[in-house]
C-alpha cells in the first residue's frame, strides 16, 4: 500500500472525527436539537448493530452470529451485567459453530 | 480497590479482550496482504478505525486503486462526524488537548459507552476510559498480530463477531427510553439492512439517519381528519 493512501486516510478520518465536536461548539444547541443529535447517534448505532449482527458483506451471515446477538440482547434486556452479555453472545456463536452450525 | 470494583472498568475490559482477538487478526491479515510492519503500526495508530483498516487491506489484496481505497475508507468513517456532533465537547472536555486527543479516540464503542451513562461526569469518564483503553489495546494487538501472526486464528471461531454487535446493543438499550427513540432505532436499522446489498459500505449506515423523521412530532389526529375533510 502506498504511504500516501495511509496519510490521506488518517488525515481524512481525523478531520471527520474532529469536525463533529467543533461544529457543535459553534452552534447554539437547544435542548430539542440536542435531542435530535442524540437520536441521530442512536440511529447510527442501531444500523451498525443490525448490519453487523445479520450481514457479512452484503449477504446473510448465517445462524450462529445472529443467535449469539439475540442471546446477548435478551440478557441485556433482563439487565444482566455487560460482561455477561458480551461473553454469552460470543459463547453462543462459538458453540453453535463448534456444533457445525454456521 | 475502588477502581477494580468500578463497573465501567470491568465492562471496558470485556470489550478490550474482544478487541485483542480482532487486532491480532488485523495484524496477521495485513502482513499476509504484503503490508510492512511500519505501515500496519502507523495505520493502527493514526487511521485507528478497524472497519476502514480491514477494508483498505482487503482492497489492496483485490488490486484496488489508491483513490478507491481512500474514498471507501472515508465513506465508512463518515459516521464519526454525526457521532461527534452527538457527544460534543461536553463529553470530550473543554481543554484544547482534550478536544484534539479526544476526537481521535472516537469510535462506535466509546460513543456507545458515553451515551449509556446518565450524567455528564460519568459520560466523560466512560468515553475517555473506553477510548484510551481501546486505542492502546488495538495498537498493541495489531502490532503483535503483524509480528507473531494471529496465533488465536479466526476471531469468528470465538464468536467475537457476535460479541461486538451484542455489546453495542447492550450499550444502546438504555437510550431507548421512549417510543420516538425506539422508532428511530428500528427505522435506522431497517434502512441500513435494506440498502446494504445495493450501496458501498458505510453509506447504508449513514442513510439510517433518515430514521430521524420518525422522531418528528406526530400531528394530532383530529387536526389531520379536519384537514382531510376540508380538502375533500
Amino acid at each position: 500500500m502506498s504511504w500516501i493512501v495511509i496519510v490521506v486516510l488518517a488525515a481524512g478520518t481525523y478531520a471527520l472525527r474532529f469536525a463533529g465536536p467543533v461544529l457543535r461548539s459553534r452552534i447554539t444547541v437547544s435542548p430539542a436539537v440536542g435531542r435530535y443529535l442524540t437520536l441521530a447517534a442512536i440511529a447510527l448505532l442501531a444500523a451498525l448493530i443490525g448490519t453487523a449482527a445479520l450481514l457479512d458483506g452484503t449477504s446473510f451471515v448465517g445462524v450462529a452470529r445472529p443467535a449469539g446477538v439475540v442471546v446477548g440482547a435478551v440478557l441485556a434486556w433482563r439487565k444482566l451485567p455487560f460482561v455477561v452479555v458480551v461473553v454469552a453472545a460470543a459463547l453462543t456463536a462459538a458453540l453453535l459453530r463448534l456444533a457445525g452450525i454456521q | 480497590m475502588l477502581r477494580t470494583s468500578d463497573p465501567i472498568v470491568r465492562d471496558v475490559g470485556a470489550l478490550c479482550a474482544a478487541a485483542v482477538v480482532v487486532g491480532l487478526s488485523f495484524g496477521a491479515i495485513a502482513t499476509a496482504a504484503g503490508l510492512p510492519l511500519s505501515q500496519i503500526v502507523v495505520m493502527s495508530a493514526f487511521v485507528y478505525a478497524g472497519g476502514a483498516q480491514f477494508l483498505a487491506v482487503g482492497l489492496v489484496s483485490a488490486g484496488g486503486t489508491a483513490l478507491a481505497i481512500i474514498l471507501a475508507g472515508l465513506l465508512l468513517n463518515a459516521r464519526h462526524l454525526p457521532f461527534g456532533l452527538a457527544i460534543g465537547n461536553e463529553t470530550l472536555g473543554d481543554a484544547r488537548w482534550r478536544r484534539v486527543v479526544g476526537s481521535h479516540i472516537l469510535t462506535d464503542e466509546s460513543v456507545a459507552f458515553a451515551l449509556a451513562q446518565e450524567d455528564p461526569v460519568r459520560r466523560r469518564r466512560a468515553y475517555w476510559m473506553t477510548g484510551v483503553a481501546l486505542f492502546l489495546t488495538w495498537n498493541v494487538a495489531s502490532t503483535l498480530g503483524a509480528i507473531i501472526g494471529s496465533t488465536l486464528g479466526d476471531p469468528d471461531r470465538y464468536g467475537i463477531d457476535a460479541a461486538f454487535p451484542a455489546a453495542l446493543l447492550a450499550l444502546t438499550l438504555p437510550s431507548l427510553k421512549d417510543a420516538a427513540a425506539v422508532r428511530v432505532a428500528v427505522a435506522g436499522a431497517a434502512v441500513a439492512l435494506a440498502t446494504t446489498p445495493f450501496l458501498p459500505a458505510g453509506l447504508p449506515v449513514l442513510l439510517a439517519l433518515l430514521g430521524l423523521v420518525f422522531a418528528l412530532p406526530v400531528p394530532r389526529s383530529s387536526g389531520r381528519t379536519d384537514a382531510a375533510k376540508e380538502t375533500s
